[in-house]
This record gives structure tokens, C-alpha cells and sequence, in this order.
């Protein structure tokens, strides 16, 4: 049988969820920061408020008003992306990616540790001194192009075990938290009874949660072109062949699941938790979600998929 | 004094050399420059580094590497060899007499005292016997050479030595970047050394173990400044990588926790000192090692290379006996030297040393990594008398050594080929026979005239090329 000759060790599956998961955040920082950047370059009624939605959608905002009295582009980004008191800062993750990379070294192929290891470099090159404003978008590229060349190299040099799935499972956890986030931030604008006149700061807002996980392009390949918030919503929750949907990533989570139960041949709760969830998004409506209330939705696959988390961990002892 | 250089006999390259020197010549010193740069950018992108102690600004550091080799030639080697086995079974024979019937000592052939109050000896280790009665299964040997034929052991690392991956990546680098000079010149592989560790370590298993033995390497953790020498062998073994943290004991036998649960263990390729190896034995503070680990060992479950209580075989103290040592248990002399060392323990050599600090070598006993030692041609003359009021407070602490003529070996500067001195790290693997791979690491020390060559203190590296001639 494959796989049993293998041994992993319970932390090291740990190391390589967190190195995975902190990679996507990583990326998702800096896409976090490129969103708020493009709305402080439009006028909007309040860049603040902007602001401190994409700090709520980061999950830093409590810490973030700790440290500063205002927000302003400057401070936010310096936050996102360089302090290292913010531990899902983009250099603190990749810190702390790199560390755990550097803990599962043996599970790695040489690919890999060299790509983590390489983006490590050069960001901790980029991200030493505060950004001026000017390098800001080479410095934003700079960091989807190092995470993208990791997600190159594990992609295509892994092998397709247990190693390589609980890579995977924390790479997509971290992802639909994200997603989950950004759109529970900016779920009233999504609200079918607010009254929504296809107003051009509407449009602008949808734009924004679009963007902010890669999608405003291919949301109009899928949709025709027209922002309609259900459409908007059906496409970042329900639409499987969405990388950055909720139900793309809790499919990618499932199968690893799976492949796990099979390769160990014993079956544990984290597989029904997510795949109660799986169903559950396979058939739903939008209007199911709607009724449901969205946020509260939200809300709860946030709380759900941290619960998956711990599950997984103790599924598969992560720790003593 | 002029040191012996092993590369140039005034106008002519020495033997060994003369292929590479032809090369040498040939090429454009620019393009040399450039690699040297190709192999720094080569280290820094595969994370070799290193941690130096007492330095938090610099937490990861390169170890400098030279690209001009470090040649020696076959029969050079194979006279090496013999010394090196004829040494690492005198002191496997001496660990086994020392925690059993101590007839070195009752011969009188070496005091008492040095064992009786030595740190380094582990009274927890009386009477075990190790499987396959084996006590340090990896062995550096550090050797220095000041003539044609003169070497001599420096030390011997008989606990949990490193380096050895230094010695495999310089290769590996060197034929990245020369891969036309190892057509040209036929070097002896050394990349087969961590398949010869796996087999060395498996041929130790305990008794018990049927089948494949489960092998791991047991590290401190990734803070640790020789990690990514830990997780390189696990690596190239094919071998788990494990904390104390992954590890209990659970029915007399050792397992580390997996994502299936506990699974025994073997053999342990331990890289954790014997104080911290299990808190219930050693330091009770200790979480790096095993709480009960010792009990399974002392039952003959689990094979633990390097065995604890080691230390007391490679000890200072007991290095000066080497020679009597050699000679006890092989019934032979030393074929290889070592080097003449006052005990200062010992009035009359200790009155010598002060008298002559400035000639001498003068380290402590239980130090390593060329910390708190005084290189007496070296030094000023107010660390040399604040270095003998020390040597005063505990003598015992303390041996003197004449300071050698290292040999010298070339490394590229900006202004060419400079000589630097240099030793020598052959590994020796120990258990069913004694398995050596032609090569080491070779130290050097890159500031102009400096013998110091440990890394710690500004030593670099260089490629090790036995000739198969």
C-alpha cells in the first residue's frame, strides 16, 4: 500500500500546515494593501473608513489601533507589511513561514526550501526600510511573484502524499478564512434589501472586494459584466471552479482529507466537519444564503473553519 | 618560521598539485572571481548557515568557502587511514574498559584521578554495554600537518562531531562550478557518506529489532547552530528528523509521535549532549532529550550513537595519554602522533608553561570551538599575563601545547593565491567495521598568518580532494 512506509511526525504535518498557511498570507496581505492602495487613489467619501475595513478584513485592526491614532496609507501599509510586531505582517509571515519551512526541511523538496528561502531573502531585502510610496507597486508584485514562484515549485515538484496534503489543507484553510473575511466586511453592500442603485461608490465597492482576491477580471468572463452583489457573492462562495471561493477551497480540502483516510486507513471527525460543509456549499443557493442572513453565514463558517483547524490538529497530533 | 605549503615546493607545484596548477594557470582571474561569488550566492540560497554564539545581529551566517582545494594524494591518504582506524579502535576499546573493568587503570598506565574527577565520565554508563559494543560510532578526527610526513591529531571529536555536511556540500558546489576540473583530475567520491552512516547506524541495532531498523536523527531544535547539518543527513539518510518534544517512552521502547500515532525507534542518531539527552538521568531542566530514554538504553532497546559518557575518550586531559592509550589496546604504537602536551595540572609542567606562554598553545580542558584559549605567539603581553593568572587560579583546567607550524594551503584573494594555514576533518564511522570516506573537512584560517581555523572565529572552509592515484 502506498504511504505506509512513510512516517511523518505529528509536528512536522503542524510545521508544514503553518508554513503553507503562512505563505497565503502572505499573499493575501500584500493583495489586502494593493486594494486599500487603488481606493486611497480614487476619492471616496472616506479613505479611513476604507482603511480600517481592510484592517478588519486582515484581522489586525484592534492590534493596528493599538499602535497608531490615525490611518493613513503610510502607517496601514508599514503595519500589513513590515512590522514584525504584527505577527501576519508580510515579513512576519514570511518569518514565520520560512521558520517552519526551515523545521520541515526534510519534507521539502529542495525546490521548495530553496523558493521559500530565496523569497525569504529578497523580501527581507525589500521590506527592512519603510516604503516609498513610489516603489510601493513593484514592492506589492514583488511579493505575489515570490509566492507565487513557492505555490511553482510545490505544485510541481511535490509528491502527491501526506506531506504534500497537509501543505494543501493549510494553504486552503487560510485561504477561505481570507475570502470569508473580506467578504463579511463588506457584506451590507451585498445586502439585496439595501438599496442598491448600481451607484457608482457601489460599483466601486464591488470592484474592491473583487479585486481584493484577484477576481475582477474573471468575475466578468463568468457574469457578463454586470456587478450584481448576488452574482458577486454566488461567485466568491458557491462557484467551484472559483481558486479563491469557499467552496473551491473546502472541495481542495475534502480530497485531501480523504486521500489521508485512505493512505492511514482510519477516518476521523475533521473529515465529517468538512465534509458537512462541502455539502452544505455544493447545494445551496444564493438566495439560501440570503435568507439565511449573510452575515451570520460568515460568521459562522469563520468560527467553523478555525474549528476545523483545531480538529484537524488533533485528528492527526499535531501536538502531545 | 615558514610553514610547509602543501601546494608549492618553492617554484614547483608539489605533486599532488600539478594537475590543478596546470589548470589554475589557464584560467582568467576575473572568471575565478566570479565563482567565488556563484558559490557564496550558492550557500546563502540553500540556508548552509550557521549560528554564532553571543552574535544576535548576524543570527544565520555563512561559513566562508574557498574555492582552491585542498589536495592530498592517494598514498598520503591511505597512510592517514591506517592511523585513523588503529586510534578510533583504541578508543572504542578504552570507552568499553572504562565503564567496565578499568584494566587501564589498574595497570597504572594512566591515573586514577583523571577519571575519578572527570566531568566527562558518565558513572550512569558503568557496566552498559551498547549494542553491537559500540561507544562512539562517528568520529572527527582533527589533524594537522607541518611537514612532507609529519601529521599529527589535534583532537579527537569522539561525542556528536560536526561538519560533515560542510564536506559534503563543498563538493557538491565545487563540481557546480568546475565540473570540468573532475574530468580533468580523478578525485574519490565522498557523496556516499550519508548512504555509509545509514548502514553504519543500522548494522548497530539492538538485538531485538527484526527487519529494517527505524533510524532518527535527534536534534535540539532549528535554533540550534549546526541545524541544518541535522536536517541535511536525516535528509540524504532517508531518516526522520526529531525534537525531544516528538519523543516517550512507551512500553520499554522509544517512539516519536507521528500523524498515526507512536511508532518505536531503533537506533537514535543523537546530536544532543550527553546533559541534556534525559531529564530523569541528567539535567532534570533538560527538554531537549527524553525523560526515561536511559532505562530503554540500559535494557538494550534502543542503540544511541553517539553513546553517552563519550566525552570522557576525547576529553583534553585524557588526550595527553592517547599515545599510551594507543599502544594498551593495540598492542602497537600510535602510527599517528600526537602532539607533546603539558598537563598543567602537574606542578613542573605547569611552572614550564608560565615560564614559556609565549610559545605555547594554551587551552581548556573541557572548552571547544577555540573559546578560552590563549595562542601565546599570538597574543599581547597583558592577555598573556591575565591569561596566566587563570592558568594559576585552576591548573587543572588547563593544557599547553607548542604552537605548531600548521601547513598552509592556498585560498584566492583579490591579489591571487596567498598561503593560510589549514587542518584536516576526516569522518570515521564505527560499528559492524570501520567505514572512512576519502575526504574531510578542511579548515582554514583565512586572516594572513592566523592558526586559528575554527569557524566560531573567522575560519573558513575548503573542498577536500583525495586523488585516486
Amino acid at each position: 500500500m502506498p504511504g505506509t512506509l512513510l512516517m511523518l511526525l505529528g509536528r512536522a504535518a503542524n510545521g508544514l500546515y503553518w508554513m503553507s498557511r503562512y505563505i497565503e498570507r502572505a499573499e493575501n496581505m500584500a493583495r489586502l494593501v494593493d486594494t486599500g492602495q487603488r481606493l486611497a487613489l480614487t476619492q471616496t467619501s472616506s479613505p479611513a473608513d476604507e482603511w480600517a475595513s481592510v484592517m478588519t478584513s486582515a484581522g489586525v485592526r484592534d492590534a493596528f489601533e493599538q499602535c497608531y491614532d490615525e490611518y493613513d496609507a503610510r502607517s496601514v501599509s508599514d503595519f500589513l507589511l513590515r512590522d514584525l510586531s504584527n505577527s501576519s505582517s508580510v515579513m512576519a509571515s514570511m518569518e514565520t513561514a520560512r521558520m517552519n519551512a526551515r523545521m520541515v526541511r526534510t519534507s521539502l523538496t529542495r525546490e521548495v526550501w530553496e523558493s521559500i528561502n530565496e523569497a525569504w531573502m529578497a523580501l527581507r531585502r525589500m521590506l527592512t526600510r519603510p516604503i516609498d510610496e513610489r516603489d510601493m507597486p513593484s514592492v506589492l508584485d514583488a511579493i505575489k511573484r515570490e509566492t507565487a514562484l513557492i505555490r511553482g515549485a510545490f505544485q510541481g515538484t511535490m509528491l502527491r502524499n501526506e506531506i504534500f496534503d497537509f501543505a494543501q489543507i493549510g494553504t486552503l484553510m487560510e485561504r477561505a478564512d481570507n475570502t470569508a473575511r473580506i467578504l463579511d466586511v463588506k457584506y451590507y453592500i451585498l445586502l439585496p434589501s439595501a438599496t442598491w442603485v448600481g451607484s457608482s461608490l457601489d460599483n466601486h465597492q464591488w470592484q474592491l472586494i473583487l479585486r481584493s482576491v484577484s477576481a475582477h477580471r474573471s468575475y466578468r468572463w463568468n457574469y457578463e459584466g454586470d456587478y450584481q452583489p448576488g452574482n458577486i457573492a454566488h461567485y466568491l462562495i458557491l462557484n467551484r471552479r472559483m481558486p479563491r471561493s469557499l467552496a473551491f477551497c473546502y472541495r481542495g480540502i475534502c480530497d485531501s482529507l480523504e486521500f489521508l483516510t485512505e493512505e492511514y486507513g482510519t477516518r476521523h471527525k475533521s473529515l465529517d466537519r468538512a465534509g458537512a460543509k462541502l455539502s452544505k456549499l455544493k447545494t445551496a443557493t444564493v438566495g439560501d444564503i440570503f435568507d439565511e442572513g449573510l452575515h451570520e453565514f460568515l460568521s459562522e463558517f469563520i468560527r467553523d473553519n478555525a474549528e476545523l483547524g483545531n480538529q484537524i490538529a488533533a485528528d492527526y497530533r499535531f501536538y502531545e | 618560521m615558514t610553514a610547509f605549503d602543501e601546494m608549492r615546493l618553492g617554484a614547483r607545484a608539489r605533486q599532488p598539485y600539478e594537475a590543478y596548477e596546470d589548470w589554475f594557470n589557464q584560467q582568467d582571474a576575473g572568471r575565478l572571481n566570479e565563482k567565488s561569488l556563484d558559490a557564496e550566492r550558492v550557500f546563502r540560497r540553500t540556508g548552509i548557515t550557521f549560528a554564532v554564539y553571543g552574535d544576535t545581529e548576524a543570527a544565520e551566517r555563512l561559513i566562508p568557502f574557498d574555492i582552491v582545494p585542498r589536495i592530498i594524494s592517494g598514498k598520503e591518504w591511505r597512510r592517514l587511514v591506517q592511523g585513523i582506524e588503529q586510534r578510533v579502535q583504541a578508543l572504542n576499546a578504552f570507552l568499553d574498559d572504562i565503564y567496565h573493568r578499568q584494566e587501564i587503570l589498574r595497570a597504572g598506565r594512566i591515573p586514577k584521578e583523571i577519571i575519578a574527577g572527570n566531568e566527562a565520565f558518565l558513572p550512569e554508563m558503568i557496566g552498559v554495554r551498547p549494542p553491537g559494543g559500540v561507544y562512539t560510532h562517528i568520529i572527527g578526527v582533527d589533524i594537522v600537518r607541518t611537514e612532507e610526513n609529519e601529521f599529527f591529531v589535534l583532537e579527537d571529536n569522539a561525542r556528536t562531531p560536526s561538519g560533515v555536511s560542510y564536506m559534503l556540500e563543498n563538493r557538491e558546489t565545487m563540481m557546480q562550478l568546475f565540473p570540468e576540473l573532475f574530468q580533468k583530475i580523478k578525485v574519490l567520491p565522498v557523496e556516499n557518506y550519508p548512504q555509509l552512516l545509514r548502514e553504519s547506524l543500522g548494522a548497530v541495532r539492538p538485538k531485538g529489532c527484526e527487519g529494517k531498523p527505524t533510524i532518527a536523527v535527534l536534534t535540539p531544535g532549528s535554533f540550534n547552530s549546526a541545524y541544518f547539518e541535522h536536517a541535511f543527513l536525516a535528509d540524504q539518510m532517508g531518516v526522520e528528523l526529531v525534537e525531544g518534544q516528538d519523543l516517550r517512552v512507551i512500553d520499554g521502547r522509544v517512539a516519536m509521535r507521528t500523524t498515526q500515532g507512536y511508532k518505536p525507534i531503533d537506533v537514535l542518531y543523537r546530536r544532543v549532549d550527553d546533559d541534556f539527552l534525559d531529564p530523569l538521568t541528567f539535567r532534570p531542566d533538560s527538554a531537549l532529550g527524553v525523560p526515561g530514554i536511559m532505562d530503554v538504553y540500559r535494557a538494550g532497546n534502543i542503540a544511541i550513537a553517539n553513546a553517552p559518557g563519550t566525552g570522557i575518550a576525547d576529553d583534553k586531559a585524557i588526550y595527553s595519554y592517547m599515545p599510551e592509550i594507543v599502544e594498551f589496546y593495540t598492542g602497537r604504537k600510535a602510527i599517528l602522533q600526537n602532539v607533546p602536551t603539558w598537563r598543567c595540572a602537574e606542578a613542573d609542567s605547569l611552572a614550564y608553561v608560565l615560564e614559556h606562554l609565549e610559545e605555547l598553545v594554551v587551552k581548556e580542558v573541557h572548552g571547544s570551538g577555540g573559546y578560552g584559549m590563549l595562542v601565546g605567539p599570538a597574543a599581547s603581553k597583558k592577555e598573556r599575563e591575565a591569561f596566566a593568572q587563570k592558568l594559576k587560579a585552576r591548573p587543572a583546567n588547563y593544557i599547553a601545547q607548542p604552537t605548531l607550524s600548521l601547513s598552509t594551503c592556498p585560498i584566492l584573494t583579490d591579489g591571487g593565491l596567498a598561503p593560510r594555514h589549514v587542518d584536516l576533518r576526516p569522518f570515521v564511522l564505527v560499528s559492524d567495521r570501520i567505514r572512512i570516506v576519502p575526504g574531510g573537512l578542511t579548515r582554514v584560517a583565512l586572516k594572513e598568518g592566523s592558526l586559528v581555523v575554527n569557524s566560531s572565529q573567522g575560519g573558513g572552509t575548503k573542498d577536500t580532494w583525495v586523488l585516486d592515484d
